[in-house]
């Protein structure tokens, strides 16, 4: 009785919207390679943490108080006297760590196996593009708590805009919309942070899902699981039902229903990531000082700059490019090409093997100065400049564009190892 | 409905005509969104250039103004503040002004327009504290220089053209604001030199 009143509704739904048809389409009947490892936990776990941070950032909003005179002490009142406030602050702050960290090893699982290659250059540009607005999200975020780090941190990255030549300094007081950072430049990022940037990012999530299912997912031996329609005999087809979209065009082999099959994988890895987000989120909050850092505990003050201006660790590869060269509008164009070449990738990269497991080795050792020099990068973006760790950070930089570099080079006549017709086991 | 034959030359006219038109009414209405992040009239106000009157200051003497929210020291410097300048050069970290810490037409040896008014922010390069002024016993802090700008909280030292000293820990020499002299007398802080 209940069945049929349900199949009834869906009935009624499905003739005015197709609900059930999206459902199979994009979870119930979409074909994803057999073999998904660890490191495919990393997309639905960003997903997990864009809903924490909208849900968190929502409720935070509704003490918060964006105003040169109420930001901080609002900060606090949410900490102290609001039910449940430092919780729900906790995990709006661990949570944007832990996007960066989410996010950084789901571009790590790209370039090992070759995801933005041919033909998901557009499914990788979507996915820079979310990146680039993450960091401008994070960035505006920052500014809210209206502490000194806060303020001097917004102060740098501001005072880039004013490296550009001619109309550098208008453009940097259009920003700030003041003669120094103030409760104008607060009010503004507080609007971008909450409105603007988070309904970009949830549309440019959507586009990046939907490009993804148009050309299907990639796998960690970068064998295509679509063949071309005939070739394959029908007691070879995979035994599930696929949508006609995908089965239409295709013979779909060596796959599995994303729901249930992985859906509930990906429970799994929610398990282990909610295990470590909290242990970080009841008893590292601070992520000792790199997560919350030391002057941030005292209100903005534009005549007292803290000690030593770090950007929080997630900017820290970036912020270091721009430190170690000395002039400041280069600094600037540099840290802004780290991310260009990025977008850039599919077509650095000329070679048509995807997996690193079938490249060569040259493609192998890259990849891991280019993760090494990274690190190195972020690292250093967190320490004090010296001399030394200048010049730590010079031989980094080279190693970050040199991975882009080489690849084009070497990557045309690449000597690449035979790729298996399917995935085995 | 008629059923004319289709003008297509009339059809792309009037396509491209409604684009251009829409096109400019898009770029009318971002005036106001874009206009509206810049200062806005109180931000002006309070940020707007600061008068001072410099006819009554005797020489070595210091006053402060306050121009958006930073105290900006104005000197008028004696005859031998001025002589002593040259002296005390070689302890300097920077004694030629080539970081941009001023405008340029205050990139000279007195790093001002007129070389008796010294103008400058009392901000320390270093960590944004005040340099206080120390006439006649600023030996104490370097030998054999009479006067200059101690920092109290990290010891930084300046002199009379808010030069910083070698071996302290402010990075740069003091800045100078944009300013001007609107009379003989009546120094403006905000508007630089040849913009009035």
């Amino acid at each position: 009785m209940l069945v049929k009143l349900f199949t009834d509704f869906m009935g009624w739904i499905d003739k005015r919207l197709p609900v059930t048809d999206a459902w199979n389409k994009h979870l119930a009947q979409y074909p994803a390679p057999k073999n998904f490892n660890f490191w495919y936990f990393f997309g639905s776990l960003a997903m997990l943490v864009l809903v924490n941070q909208i849900l968190t950032g929502i409720w935070l909003t509704m003490n918060y108080e964006p105003s040169n005179e109420g930001a901080f002490a609002s900060i606090e009142y949410i900490m102290r006297d609001v039910d449940y406030g430092w919780l729900l602050r906790y995990m709006h702050s661990t949570g944007a760590s832990a996007f960066f960290i989410v996010v950084y090893m789901h571009m790590m699982r790209g370039l090992m196996y070759g995801s933005y290659q041919k033909p998901r250059e557009l499914l990788w540009i979507f996915g820079m593009l979310i990146f680039l607005v993450l960091m401008a999200e994070a960035f505006m975020g920052y500014l809210l708590p209206w502490g000194n780090m806060s303020y001097w941190g917004a102060q740098v990255i501001i005072s880039l805009f004013g490296n550009v030549p001619i109309i550098g300094d208008d453009l940097t007081l259009w920003i700030r919309g003041d003669y120094v950072i103030s409760g104008a430049t607060l009010n503004r990022f507080f609007a971008l942070h909450v409105i603007a940037l988070p309904l970009v990012l949830v549309i440019l999530v959507f586009l990046h899902i939907l490009a993804l299912h148009e050309v299907g997912s990639n796998n960690p031996e970068g064998i295509d699981i679509k063949k071309p329609k005939g070739s394959i005999k029908p007691e070879e087809l995979s035994k599930f039902e696929f949508h006609k979209q995908y089965t239409a065009k295709y013979d779909i082999v060596d796959a599995i229903p994303f729901h249930p099959y992985y859906s509930v994988k990906d429970i799994m890895g929610v398990a282990g990531f909610l295990i470590i987000f909290c242990w970080v989120m009841f008893f590292a909050p601070e992520g000792g000082g790199y997560f919350m850092e030391a002057p941030n505990f005292e209100p903005a003050n534009g005549l007292k700059t803290p000690e030593h201006i770090a950007p929080v660790w997630y900017f820290g590869p970036y912020y270091t490019i721009l430190r170690v060269i000395p002039h400041p509008l280069l600094g600037a164009i540099g840290m802004f090409s780290a991310i260009i070449v990025l977008f850039l990738l599919p077509w650095f990269d000329r070679g048509v093997v995807k997996s690193i497991k079938y490249r060569s080795k040259a493609h192998l050792i890259n990849l891991i100065q280019f993760s090494i020099c990274f690190i190195i990068l972020g690292v250093l973006g967190t320490l004090p400049a010296t001399p030394v760790y200048n010049m730590i950070g010079v031989f980094a930089s080279f190693g970050y564009f040199g991975f882009f570099v080489a690849l084009w080079f070497y990557s045309k006549n690449e000597k690449t190892k035979p790729v298996p017709e399917r995935i085995s086991g | 409905m008629s059923n004319a034959p289709v003008n297509n030359g009339r059809r792309r006219f009037l396509t491209a005509a409604t684009a251009v038109v829409g096109g400019v009414g898009v770029a009318g209405v971002a005036v106001p969104f874009i206009a509206s992040w810049n200062p806005s009239a109180r931000a002006k106000a309070a940020g707007a250039p600061v008068e001072v009157n410099v006819g009554k200051i005797q020489p070595g003497q210091l006053i402060r103004a306050e121009w958006r929210g930073k105290p900006v020291y104005v000197v008028r410097r004696s005859e031998k503040m001025l002589a002593d300048l040259a002296k005390h050069e070689d302890q300097l970290k920077d004694p030629e002004s080539l970081e941009e810490q001023q405008p340029s037409y205050a990139t000279n040896a007195h790093r001002s327009i007129k070389p008796e008014f010294m103008v400058a922010l009392g901000v320390c390069t270093h960590l944004g504290c005040a340099p206080t002024h120390h006439k006649g016993d600023f030996g104490e802090k370097v030998e054999g220089v009479s006067d200059g700008f101690f920092c109290p909280c990290h010891g930084s030292k300046f002199d009379m053209a808010g030069r910083v000293f070698q071996s302290v820990p402010a990075p740069t020499n003091l800045m100078v604001p944009e300013h001007s002299f609107l009379t003989e007398d009546t120094l403006l802080i905000g508007v630089g030199q040849g913009e009035v």
